[in-house]
Order: C-alpha cells, then structure tokens, then sequence
C-alpha cells in the first residue's frame, strides 16, 4: 500500500490526467507498456474463443456447431487476432515495460508517438470484430489471405485490409521508436555488447519489422485495389498472377514468424540465468546467432510454397537455405542447456516457462527440420502437421515465453508477488493440456488431414476427439492466469526491489514498482 | 544405402512401436506410399525423425540430467564459466555435417519428382470451386468429380458411410504400371491435387499450368482431398482414384468414350419447356445448389438468392450474360466454359421458372450457342 500511494504522490507531481484519460493520454512507457500487455490479454481470449469454437466443431465428425462459411472465418480470424492481436502487442508491451528499465533510460525515445502506436491498436482490432457482422461476414481466406480467394470475398475482406494497415502502422512507428531508444539513450558505460540480451533481440526484430511491414501492406493494398478498382496483380486473365501475391506475402510472412519468437528467445535468455544463478553462456554467439536468424529469415520464404510448382533449382536453393537455420537455432538452444549446466537450479514459475519453452520449441525446431525437407514437406504442406508445428513454436514458443516474462518481471511491475503453488498449477496445467492438444496433431497430418477444413473423414475422428479436449483444458487453464495476476495486483505479498536471487540488470536496481520516472539521472554502467 | 540404413533402423524400432498402433484406428505414421515418389518420402520422412530422436535424446539427455543435478534444493553450488569457444565452435559445425547428410537424399528426390518427362499418358485437371474436372486429353474423355456424400449424413441426419467425404460420384481412372503425367490448373481459385499415397500434392492455379506425375504400382482406390482453402466447401471436394489394370482400364476408357457419344444430345432442337425444367433441375443441383441452395435461397450476405431475384425474373439476356461470363471480383464464374449450351438453356430454363420465379421463359440450346464467341 505505502508503495501505491508513493507512486502516487509523485504521479501529482508529474501533472497528468487521473481516472481513464491518464490512459488516453499517456506518454509514458510503464503506462503504455501496461496498455499493450492488457490489450494483448483481451485480444488472447477474443482469439481463444474462436478456438475453442473451432476445436467444439471438430470435436467429432459432421456439423455440429457452425456452417462451413464462419468455420472459415474463424479460423482466419483466430490467426489474425493471435498474431497481430496478441503475440505481437504482448512483446511491445514487453519492450515499452523493459528496455527503459534495462538500459538505464528515463523513457521512450518518442513519447508521444509511442502513446499514438498504440492508440491504432484498438481501432484495428474493432475493424475485425466488426467485420463479422457485415454481410458475408469476416474475411475467410485464412489468415494468409492468399489471392485470389480474397479477391472474391465480402466487405469483410476490406476491413481486414484497413486492420492490416492499422496494425502495420502501429508497428512500425513502435519499431522506429525501440530502435531509436536503443541506440541513443543507453546509459553511460553501457556498451551494445553489455546490454541484456532481451534488449538486443527487440533491437533485431524492430529492424525485420521495419523492413517486412511495408510488404505486408503492399500486398493488401495490391488486393484492395485489385478488388475494386480493376487492377489484376493477381488475375492471369488481367496478366497477373496469383502467386505473386504468395511470394510478397511470404517475404512479409516469413521474418514475421522470427518477429513473433526472437524477443521470446531475449526473454528467456533473461531468465534462465537468473534462475541457475549462472551468467549466459555464449553471450556473444548468442547475439550473433540472432542476427543470423534474422539475415537468413529473408532468403527463406519460399518454403512455404513447395506446392505452387517452383523449378527444382528453387525447390532446393529454398530447402538448403531453410536448412541452415537450424544451425544458429541450434546455437541458442545449446547455449540455453550450457547455461543451466552445473548452475544451482530453483524451480519458479518463470523458470519452468523458460524450461517448457525449449523443450517444445526445440520439438517445434525438429518437425520445422522434417518440413524443410522439400519432397516431406509437399506431403505434409496444408496438413494438421503443419498447424501442430506452428502452434509448438507459437504457443508453447512464443505464448509460453511470455507468460514467462510476465511472472518473472511482474513483482517488478506491480511492486507485489504473484501466488507462487497458482503459478506452478498455471505452468503445468498449459504444459499438459498443451501437448494433448497439438502433439496428436502431428498424427493427423502425417494422416492425411487438411487444414481448414470444417469436417473430416471418421478415420481422424479420435485424435480430434483428444486434440479438442486438450484444447479445452489449454483454454481454460489461461482463466486462471488472469485469477493469478489479478490476485497479484489487488492482494499479493510486498515484493522487494529484487525478488529473484540471482537476478542482474538494471531494472532490479529500482523499487518495485519503479517510480512513474525512472532513471532521470542516467545510472553509470561499469 | 540411405534407404539400406533407414529399413535396417525401421526392422529394429518397428515391430515394438508399430506393430499393435499400426493396425488400430490410431494412425501414426504417413499412409502406405503407392508410388516409388511415395516409397522416397516415406524413408526420408523416417531417415529425419530418426536422426530428431537421436539429437532429441542427447539434448534432452543433458538438459534433464542437468535439472536433476544441478539444483540449488540438492545443494549443488553454481560454477561461473560462461564462454568457451572451442565448443561453441563444435556445435556450430556438428550440425552442418547432419545436414547435408539429409539434404543429399532430399536432393535427389526432389529432382526425381520434378521430372515429367516421357509420361505415358497425360490427364489434365482442373479444379473448380468445389469439384474437380478431368480430361483425357489424347482420348477425349471428359468428366467432373463431386463429392457423393449426402448433407444428411454431414449435418448427422443420415449414418455416415465407410467412406464418409472420401467418396465422390466419378474418380479419376488410370491404368497401373504406367507413367501418369498430370497437368494442373483451375478455374476460379487456388486449389491443391493431393493423394497422399501418390506423394503428389500440388497446387492448381487457376491461369496458369503446373505438373506433376505418378505411377502407381497396384489396383486399388486411393483417396485424397483438395489441400488449399478455396472457400466455403473447401473440405468437401475429396479425390479418389481409381487404378485398374491395363485391360479394365481400356475397357473403361470404352465405356465412356460411348456414353460420351450418347450423351450428345443434338443441340439445334427445340424443346419444350418442361424437358428444359426437368434437366435444368439436375444441372442445377450438381452445380449451382451448392452456393446458391436447393431452394434457390442462397445464403445472405455470400451467395444471393435467385428465389425472385432481379436477374431470374428480368430480361433474358442479363440472365444469360452472367451465368454465361460470371460476376468478376465475386464466386460467380463463367459457366459457358463448364457447360454445354444444353446444361446452360435448361439450367437457365429452370431458375426462371422454379421456386417462386414464374417467367414462362423457355430458354433453347440454339440461343446459348448464339451468344458464344
């Protein structure tokens, strides 16, 4: 409570708005930071409804729930929402929270412009849930919105692209201003190879986010205006052809899915240290294997097109590039278990996030292996193997990395302690329900299941059966982890200014909560 | 000799891990490859998981025994190194060597499926939104494959068939033995041709032509679905072939060349209003229902109505024109391409005097065949 009303005595001092337009108007990065972390949350159970809708359709053979057309959309919808909606904001809630704390700055670089990325999000997010209720609903061309199926779509498809455009808007002018804090306001004596290591994969991934957003937004401005106003980028009849709109749409998507797991992999290398009470070890090769992910992530996108018909000398110039990524990927993950090696382990939540995360992301990284194989991959290409492989390094990757990050910083944010055995249940009811859900789905696609498909032949009717009861558990599991912050903030034990033993950084030097300024005096790094 | 090592490994991992799951419902592993392109997938996919298993064990060997040593509640006291470059180069290059001891196998696979020279024979296939065509090119035959399941079984009003949405009413026939050259597009969307136990899939872009080939070793009925998301009823537009020896294969070939020929019906007569309704009727429920519904109500705000709709109850010639060019930019494709001037009179014959459309319009095939270009 004393902490509370500290903050707020100085909250007076610094004349800003109370009550909700502190929010509106906020330009202050713990401020903003919560913003995107409680946005994040929201559009997390927007997208996990549909899931679980999803997942009540194919719990058994045959319609039961929804018709075929709003399965399409759902599932389309479920992916835009957790990528753009959750995955993405969630790490920039992260970045606005931590690299201030961390490099020992007093704010973001562009104060006002930060409050403005993230005032786009909730338009953005109110155009796709709109678009459900115009005629012919939300877009259902998958979340890829490949051509020309897109090109067909109701006006559901055009807020989409308006959302897109919002959302691409607001990520780059967060990227601009995390790089831009990165590179000036460091503090004294911190050089870039002393900053923490959660700081140098946002300062990569802000750079793919600058180079890959635009494309996006090409390819959905060529869409938009193919549907409207006549132009055939993507109709042959016109000249055009449809799979350019795959090419552009995968330079985009590709560095995208290292956007959604480099800043998890920064999170992570936080934490495990902290937790075996052991510096990181490689710390170097890990920033270098980060930028060779980043690097490689451009000359592989095509892998996701095996089937399109490419010649075999793009087929395999593609499979060979997509291969090399294992390589510095490997990296990370031996220099994860090097660090634990001979550490003097403890078991805390964020630990146990940051252990589940290479476990499952590294079995994400073997089945990526078995898909950049390009004559298994045409086999398993569109298949539930594929939707198993992306949600092992997504949701166990990414999503795990974050609850993570929020238990091992959340004493530090709120100035309080989370429930401790509530985490613990958190972390193993998502390990279990998890690997129920989407480890029989691997099954299902060497089966022969196609993705996106609202019904399925009875021969896959057990392993739906199962993969929708982990669902279900997984869904309702994440409950608890808003009980468990909710609990932390209104009611949790007092936290110290540095609650974890073996924790080091800046932002531990601060009270917890830090003060609503920090670090007006640049603090001086040896 | 990687196909040596891989079955050797398989004779030792199998029979404990297959023989009691294989049999079961619970497929593990990919279906039974039919084709020698199959055969090489499936010991290439078997080759990685094994060389996976291998580094899964080690990583994880380390890390776990690492978490059961190496914690504070055992006493165990942290060292402080943190670099040392000589295994951090080892793990660099280790990884390389596995690699391309994967990538050389892979490699050649991947030329062997793109090569299509010197087929025996060429099919093209189309794929509509959401059915399948096939045409026989050196003999003339062709023919589209809908799904057969019913909607009653699909919305759990019927039992489901053994071969619940796996099933359609025509499967494509081809001869075993026989190199199969299949030449791929489609006419709407983007869709994907896939048998799994062919190991082809590969996508039919509509505009353009791709290929692929098989050649499939026994008779049998093989199935597969459309693997790319083309709308509404992407899921229910399953392939199934059919492959026969070579005698019943040119018997069948036979068969449909006559049926074809029968078929014909002579499009410069004249027919009632009545025979028009009645084979528009068919027309109508194999090719139109499907968006615009049995009971010509469509689905709002996707798929119009026709049940009084402004063009089914106006001037003939709008009505023409857009089931004849389709409606860019929307679902509506030309159907002049898919139907005959036959199908597209009696089809039109029907929507204008079906439901609550009463026009008394009698469309005639020699009507359709004067707008044609």
């Amino acid at each position: 409570m004393d902490a509370a009303q500290a903050t707020h005595a100085h909250d007076d001092h610094a004349h800003h708005p109370g009550g909700i337009m502190r929010w509106v108007m906020t330009t202050n990065h713990k401020d903003i930071g919560t913003l995107y972390l409680s946005f994040a949350g929201v559009m997390f159970l927007l997208g996990g409804i549909m899931a679980m809708t999803i997942r009540a359709e194919l719990f058994q053979p045959g319609l039961q729930f929804v018709r075929p057309e709003f399965f399409n959309q759902l599932t389309t919808l479920h992916g835009l929402i957790m990528v753009f909606g959750a995955i993405m904001p969630a790490f920039v809630g992260f970045a606005n929270w931590q690299v201030p704390l961390m490099i020992g700055a007093p704010d973001m670089a562009f104060a006002r412009m930060n409050n403005w990325s993230f005032w786009l999000l909730p338009p953005a997010a109110l155009l796709l849930v709109i678009s459900f209720f115009v005629p012919g609903g939300a877009a259902s061309g998958g979340w890829t919105l490949y051509a020309p199926l897109s090109v067909q779509l109701g006006p559901g498809m055009d807020l989409t692209i308006f959302a897109v455009h919002l959302l691409g808007a607001s990520s780059i002018m967060g990227s601009i201003n995390i790089i831009t804090t990165i590179l000036n306001m460091r503090a004294p004596g911190m050089t870039l190879m002393k900053m923490p290591l959660f700081v140098w994969t946002w300062l990569i991934t802000a750079y793919l986010l600058i180079a890959v957003m635009p494309v996006l937004a090409g390819a959905v401005t060529m869409t938009l205006t193919d549907r409207h106003f006549g132009t055939h980028f993507f109709n042959a009849a016109g000249g055009g052809d449809p799979v350019l709109f795959q090419h552009v749409f995968w330079f985009f998507g590709h560095p995208e899915v290292y956007i959604m797991i480099l800043p998890g992999f920064g999170i992570v290398s936080q934490i495990i240290p902290t937790f075996a009470r052991k510096p990181l070890f490689g710390y170097s090769s890990m920033v270098y294997a980060t930028a060779s992910i980043a690097i490689l992530s451009f000359i592989v996108w095509a892998h996701h097109m095996f089937t399109v018909g490419m010649p075999a000398a793009a087929q395999l110039f593609f499979m060979y590039a997509t291969m090399l990524i294992a390589v510095p990927t490997g990296v990370k993950v031996f220099n994860w278990l090097a660090t634990m090696w001979r550490g003097s382990m403890t078991f805390e939540t964020p630990m146990l996030f940051a252990i589940g995360f290479i476990f499952l992301f590294t079995m994400g990284g073997f089945t990526g292996l078995v898909l950049a194989i390009t004559p298994v991959d045409i086999q398993l290409q569109d298949t539930y193997y594929v939707v198993a492989h992306f949600h092992y390094v997504l949701v166990a990757g990414a999503l795990f990395s974050i609850f993570g990050g929020i238990y091992y910083w959340l004493p530090k944010w709120t100035g309080k302690m989370y429930d401790e055995t509530l985490g613990k249940w958190h972390f193993w009811l998502s390990m279990i329900f998890f690997n129920i859900a989407f480890f029989v789905q691997h099954f299902l696609g060497l089966a022969g299941m196609p993705r996106r498909i609202p019904d399925y032949a009875p021969q896959f009717a057990e392993f739906n059966m199962i993969s929708s009861i982990g669902a279900f558990g997984f869904g309702l599991s994440q409950l608890l982890f808003i009980y468990i912050v909710i609990k932390c903030i209104r009611s949790g034990e007092k936290a110290g200014a540095k609650p974890w033993e073996g924790a080091h950084g800046l932002e531990w030097t601060l009270s917890s909560p830090p003060p609503y300024h920090s670090f007006e005096t640049p603090p001086l790094v040896k | 000799m990687i196909k040596k090592i891989t079955k050797r490994a398989m004779a030792l991992f199998l029979p404990a891990l297959y023989s009691g799951l294989a049999q079961s419902a619970y497929k593990l592993n990919l279906q039974q490859p039919e084709t020698p392109i199959a055969q090489q997938i499936f010991d290439l996919h078997t080759l990685i998981l094994l060389v996976c298993l291998f580094i899964f064990c080690v990583v994880f060997g380390v890390m776990f025994y690492s978490i059961y040593k190496h914690r504070k509640s055992v006493g165990h006291q942290a060292s402080q190194f943190h670099e040392n470059t000589t295994i951090e180069i080892i793990w660099t290059i280790i990884p390389f060597f596995i690699l391309i001891g994967m990538a050389y196998p892979a490699t050649k696979t991947v030329l062997a499926m793109k090569n299509t020279s010197n087929p025996d024979m060429t099919i093209k296939i189309t794929g509509y939104q959401w059915k399948w065509g096939y045409d026989y090119l050196q003999d003339g035959v062709s023919y589209y494959s809908t799904i057969a399941t019913t909607q009653d079984q699909i919305y759990g009003r019927a039992p489901k068939d053994e071969h619940y949405l796996l099933e359609v009413d025509k499967p494509l026939v081809v001869p075993v033995g026989k190199r199969v050259r299949v030449i791929i597009t489609a006419d709407d969307v983007i869709h994907s041709w896939w048998v799994p136990a062919f190991g082809v899939k590969q996508d039919a872009i509509p505009g353009f032509i791709r290929d692929s080939w098989f050649k499939v070793e026994k008779p049998g009925i093989y199935r597969g679905q459309c693997a790319e998301l083309c709308g509404k009823d992407h899921g229910f537009m399953p392939i199934v072939v059919d492959a026969k020896e070579q005698k019943d294969y040119e018997i069948w070939l036979a068969e449909q060349k006559q049926k074809q020929a029968a078929t014909q019906v002579d499009a410069s007569k004249t027919f009632t209003l009545d025979e028009l309704k009645t084979q528009g009727e068919k027309v109508f429920n194999t090719t139109c229902a499907v968006c615009h519904q049995a009971n010509g109500k469509g689905i709002p705000g996707t798929f119009p109505a026709l049940d009084g709709s402004k063009i089914a109850n106006g001037p003939k010639a709008d009505h023409l024109n857009i089931v004849m060019n389709g409606k860019p930019g929307t679902a509506m494709v030309a159907f002049s391409n898919q139907l005959s001037d036959v199908e597209l009179a009696s089809v039109i014959t029907y929507e204008r005097n079906a439901w609550g459309n009463t026009t008394g319009d009698a469309v005639q095939p020699s009507e359709v065949k004067a707008l044609r270009k």
